[in-house]
């Protein structure tokens, strides 16, 4: 069959199989291609989407974007109850097998490297929102200014209390990603969300993405719970367990590891 | 361990994760759609889930 090969994640090898019903992007279910001791999860993915050209054209439709998304999601989900996978970005896509095999070749080591430093973590989503600050005219039935200058100075109180809120929003964030930074092995901020695209109402002061061993998820989970309602007008959102796609990224260059070398052989 | 109530996940969350996370790979035998080319989508609703230290996501107007 003539197709491409689309790439979810490299693993290490598994037993438990995964679920019979999963079915993948372009509903082909995920295959297993193991080589050099490591497994790509992989499906069959026609060349008329997949292909370079089409498929540029196809991330261009978010309904397009949206059922790949979420498949790639699915499957990376079922990996995650058996394994612990190293997820690739989305629309990583391979000729055939055999170039499946070479990028696995060529990059064994830091998958390797970077799985052990993933093995049993999962990664939490934490963002916080200032909520939109209710209308100033109906939080106070203030009286009309009654000159030029009271008018000023209600304004100017105004932007105050916005600002001051501000503040309070920037500290929050910052200090909660500190307590969290401190329970996590590892933190990453994403960019803060547009909320045309996440419809989610306040704007977004913090958007960060922590790697946490599955053992410390429960006094996690606690800490971000806790801060909850702390202060008024913050509102605080927990994602996940995801799969450690934050923390995938990073895997160092086959060459550049220098770790080794130093007096090993002159000490011999 | 413990469960967040399971709800849809928000695309947003997931593209932020699919868009910017994983592994890129790039080299010959891939189409290379992976790296620079698949944040800098020309698609408007996406404008967030651009990494920021990507500068503009329209910079190739078609």
């Amino acid at each position: 069959m003539i197709g491409l090969r689309y790439v979810y994640a490299v693993c290490r090898p598994f037993s438990t199989p995964l679920q019979a019903q999963l079915s993948g992007v372009a509903g082909d279910p995920p295959r297993l291609l193991t080589h050099h001791g490591l497994v790509a999860v992989v499906s069959h993915v026609p060349e008329a989407d997949f292909a370079e050209e089409p498929l540029r054209a196809h991330l261009e439709d978010l309904d397009w974007l949206t059922g790949v998304a979420r498949a790639h999601q699915g499957v990376i989900d079922a990996l995650t109850t058996v394994t612990t996978p190293l997820p690739l970005r989305l629309g990583t896509v391979f000729r055939d097998d055999s170039g499946v095999r070479t990028m696995i070749e060529a990059r064994k080591e830091s998958f390797r490297h970077t799985l052990d430093r993933l093995e049993g973590r999962v990664e939490w989503g934490v963002k916080v929102f200032l909520e939109d600050a209710p209308k100033p005219e109906a939080a106070a039935p203030a009286a009309r200014p009654a000159s030029g200058r009271d008018y000023l100075r209600q304004r100017r109180s105004q932007t105050k209390s916005q600002d001051e809120l501000w503040q309070r929003a920037e500290l929050f964030a910052t200090q909660l990603h500190e307590t969290l930074s401190r329970v996590a092995e590892d933190s990453r901020l994403h960019a803060p969300q547009n909320p045309a695209l996440s419809g989610a109402s306040g704007r977004n002061v913090l958007n960060a993405a922590y790697l946490v061993p599955r053992a410390g998820s429960e006094e996690f989970v606690e800490k971000v719970d806790q801060t909850k309602g702390e202060l008024p007008g913050i509102r605080v959102e927990l994602t996940g367990p995801w799969a450690a796609y934050s923390f995938a990224g990073d895997t160092a260059p086959e060459s550049a590891s220098d770790e080794e070398r130093p007096n090993a052989k002159e000490r011999s | 361990m413990t469960v967040v109530e399971r709800r849809e996940i928000a695309l947003v969350d997931l593209l932020d994760r699919l868009l910017a996370g994983g592994v890129v790979i790039t080299g010959d035998i891939t189409l290379r759609i992976a790296d620079v080319d698949l944040v800098r989508i020309d698609l408007n609703a996406l404008i967030s889930s651009v990494n920021a230290n990507v500068p503009s996501p329209f910079e190739e107007s078609r």
